[in-house]
Formats: C-alpha cells, structure tokens, sequence
C-alpha cells in the first residue's frame, strides 16, 4: 500500500460507517431487533421520500428561517457586546455576573417564559435560537479582545491612532479566530434551541415534525428530523471552518 | 527638524503586587540640540525606555516637562515617530502593508502611502519583500521593516527604543552603520536608547550617562568622531578613549557582582 495517512485514515473511518449502517440494516431484518424501536437505513429512506413528497421542505424553510435570523442576531449582537466587554472594565465589571449566570444556565429552562411572552410563532424560535448562539459568541470575543498585543496598541497609540483605528485594525482582526470558535460552538446550541423551540410549541418546522411524528410512534420520521438536523449542523461546522481558515493565511504554516 | 528640553522630570508607578510607589526617573533635566543624534545609556531598569515613553507622549510624568520645539507634549504627535524593542509588526498585514500603517493611521491617501512606503523599503534594504509576511522574516528584516515604518513618516523626531536589543552582533553591525547612513540622509534629532556601550558611541553626536533607579541624568559625554563613521572606526583609540570614560560612568553605577556575592554569603 502506498497510500498516505490522511487518505487511509479517511478509508479507515468510511469502512467502519459502513459496517454499522450494515448493521443497523441487518440486525432488524435478522429479527434479533424491533425495527419499530430502531428503524434502519432503508425505512428512513424511504420515510424521507414520503415526507418530501408532503412538503417537508416547508418545515425545512420554517427551521431555517428561524436559525437564520436567530443566528445573525447572536453574531451582531454578540460580537457588539463582546468587544464592548472586553474593552471597557467598568462596562465588564457591571455585567460580568449576568454573563456567568447565563452562560451557567440551562437555558432552555427558559423556554416555556418566552413562549408565554413571544407567543408560539417565529418570534420565540429567534429568541430560543439567540439564547443559545449569543453567548458562546460573546465570550470568544471578548476573550480576543483581551488578546490585543500590548505592543501593537503602544505603536497605534504612538501613531496617534484614534478609537475607531485601534478597533479596526488591531481589535477585529485580533479577534477574527476567536469568533470563528465561538461560531462554531454556537451552531450545535442554536440547533438545540430551535429544536426544543418547536417541539415546545409551534405549528411548523422540523422539530415540529420530529415531535409530531413520535407522539404517534412513527421512529422512522424521527430519525429523518434527526438525520436532517445533523447533516445541516456537520456541513455548517465544516464551511465555518473553511471560511475561517480563508482568514487565516498569514499564520506560519506548522 | 526639532530640539528637546527635559526640564526637571519625574515619573512614577505604582507596583501592582504591593501598591507601592516606585520613582523611575527623578528630577531629571537634559536638552537636545535639533538634529543631533543623542544616545541614552545606563544600567538595566534605570527608566530609559520609561523616558522615551513619556517623550512619545505615551505616559504622563508625574511632574516636570518635556518641551519639543518649546511646546509642551501632551500627548502622541505627528512630528515623532518610535521604533520600538520588540519589532511590533501588525502579523496579518506583509511588509510593504506593515510600513504604510503608522502613515495609514495619520490619514494619509493610500496611494501616496504605498509610493512613500515603497521608496523607504528600498531605503533600508528591502526591496523585493514587499509582499511578505512577519513571520517569514528574519529579526533583523523585521527591524528594518519596524525603522522603515517610523522613517517614513517623516518625523522631526526619531525615537529608537533598544531597536536591535534582540539581533545577533553581525546583525546588529550591519544595522548599525544602516541607521547611520540613513540618519545622515535624512537628518531628524534622534533620541536612541541602548545598553551597548560600543553601540553608543558609534552612532552618537552625545551619550547621556543615567545613574541608576530613580534615574537623573549622570554625565553628557560629548563623541567627537568624524562621520561617515566606517565600522574600522571601532578599533581607533579616539573610540575606545570614549568607551572606556564611559564604562567607568556605568560601572560606578551598577551593583558590583563581587559585594552581591558577599552579601549573600553573610545571609
């Protein structure tokens, strides 16, 4: 074999996915498992099928939308108030027991409160979705604005820079990495948040569908919902991933 | 072109640990002359680099003042530009970005900028790195890219922070006759502050000796050697009459290692 080590250990890993789709086929079909408990790969196909033909993607879009906007107001906001933090003692001071309490809290306790406030439309979905987005985001961030190198901000400084140009050019890009991370934390939890959202109360979405479908102890539909869930949070990890590797071309190759 | 005054300079700080306050600089008074290149010499921690800080206009001194051109600093000004110990080079931007930042954030056009910028990159020997980045620089590159970014500003006043502190003794020798050169070219007053003796008084028109913590100023030992000034110059006696008058200033300064040793055999 002649092959490197990246590409044996991606055969390595694809062979034993395979093996265990095989045996969750096989296992059912063999009798030594109920199929009504777990499914396996042909039904879900086939589930999936069904439920595309009778308008899952409106669910699709619903989800969506709601991680879209929930997602884009966590960036904003919580790249706004991480630099803000970060930056300004006095604001940190003020605000750092209201980071630690939230970020400590299983925020989806708080779920059914804004439910009762925002109603079980797409309101309370952004808002499930935020909560959870908004503070891994803001934490990173704020942790790279500490990151500033002293040095650089004395040369700004000696250059006369203003506010505005230390933030700019030193602040952002000190920062960019770190946001990266805090992305990529904050998609597995605002998929959290849009699930629980939907399955606490909505008329629509995937998590909608997932809730629907095993109140009537359909397991292949949910496992579509749940399939569907995980592709989207894997492909989205993977292209934040890329676009931030695009940032970071300066960094000296190891 | 811009001359100094320190009139009667004191800066403190307080220690972090024990909130202690410590005095750097005591009642310190020396002037420059415009054009003149003036180097700063003294023990470790004896608040040189605390000095050129508050020339910059980079930390308020606790009393006394410091007149540039008979005005008062009161902060940063376009007029001054530092080169600092440690290269602080922005490391996302390549050299030819790194040398355009201090004009950049003076609000100078951009293409002016680059054209400024490409000339004084030619000027300290780096033409043809105008793409590269930090990290795929030599120490001494990255000095010269530091030197380049202040110069090209165009400053009355030049202040050197240690500059080649961390460059091997070729490197150092070659950056050496570089500022020379370049300072004969250009002729901005020049405050430069070192630990290297021999560094001292091959760039200096005047070496200003500071004693020890809290520093004042010790002695102004003028250097009266002809320039151009080639390294050979180095091994003439006229050099080393200078170096050693200046030796004995420092020595007389430091803390011996002999009586170090005494006191802690007596503990």
């Amino acid at each position: 074999m002649t092959s490197s080590p990246k590409s044996r250990k991606g055969l390595l890993s694809s062979l034993t996915m395979a093996v265990c789709l095989l045996l969750w086929e096989w296992l059912p079909r063999a009798g030594w498992v109920d199929p009504f408990f777990t499914s396996s790969p042909s039904r879900i196909v086939h589930a999936a099928a069904w439920l595309f033909a009778r308008g899952l993607w409106q669910d699709i879009a619903v989800s969506l939308n709601e991680f879209g906007l929930g997602m884009l107001l966590a960036i904003v906001l919580g790249v706004l108030a991480g630099v803000l933090l970060g930056w300004y003692r006095t604001l940190d001071a003020m605000f750092e027991p209201f980071v630690t309490m939230f970020n400590a809290m299983p925020r989806v306790a708080l779920l059914p409160l804004i439910i009762m406030w925002l109603g079980i439309g797409i309101a309370s979905k952004i808002a499930a979705v935020f909560l959870g987005a908004f503070f891994p985001i803001a934490i990173t961030v704020m942790a790279g604005v500490r990151t500033v190198d002293p040095d650089l901000l004395r040369c700004a400084r000696s250059f006369c820079a203003t506010d505005w140009q230390v933030f700019r050019t030193l602040v952002l890009p000190t920062c960019v990495p770190y946001l990266f991370a805090g992305m990529h934390l904050a998609v597995g939890r605002a998929l959290v948040g849009v699930v629980i959202g939907e399955m606490l109360a909505s008329q629509a979405g995937v998590g909608h569908m997932i809730n629907q479908a095993s109140t009537t102890f359909q397991t292949d539909k949910v496992f579509v919902g749940v399939i569907l869930l995980t592709g989207f949070g894997c492909i989205l990890t993977a292209a934040l991933k890329q676009v931030g590797k695009g940032f970071e071309t300066w960094r000296p190759q190891k | 072109m811009i001359d100094i005054e320190v009139r009667s300079l004191s800066v403190g700080y307080d220690q972090r640990r024990t909130g202690e306050r410590i005095s750097a600089i005591e009642d310190l008074s020396f002037s420059v002359r415009a054009g003149k290149f003036v180097c700063i010499v003294g023990t470790s921690g004896c608040g040189k680099t605390t000095l050129l800080n508050v020339v910059a206009g980079l930390q308020p001194p606790a009393s006394g003042q410091v007149l540039l051109g008979g005005v008062p600093v009161a902060g940063p000004g376009r007029e001054r530009a530092m080169v600092f110990q440690t290269a602080a080079l922005l490391p996302w931007r390549n050299v030819l970005r790194n040398v355009t930042y201090g004009l950049e954030l003076q609000g100078c056009a951009a293409r002016e900028a680059r054209r400024a910028a490409g000339e004084m990159i030619a000027l300290v020997g780096l033409a043809g790195f105008e793409d590269s980045c930090p990290h795929e620089l030599s120490g001494g590159m990255r000095q010269r890219v530091n030197l380049a970014r202040a110069l090209v500003t165009r400053p009355d006043l030049l202040l050197m922070d240690e500059p080649f502190g961390s460059l091997d003794a070729q490197m150092r020798e070659v950056m050496q006759s570089e500022i020379e050169r370049i300072w004969r070219q250009t002729g901005q007053t020049s405050l430069f502050v070192t630990h290297a003796i021999d560094e001292a008084v091959f760039l200096a028109d005047e070496v200003i000796v500071m004693t020890s913590r809290p520093g004042r100023v010790k002695a102004v030992v003028p250097v009266d050697l002809p320039r151009p000034r080639p390294h050979s110059l180095k091994k003439s006696a006229a050099f080393h009459a200078v170096e050693d008058e200046l030796r004995d200033l420092i020595q007389a300064e430091s803390d011996p290692l002999p009586s170090r040793l005494s006191r802690m055999a007596a503990v």
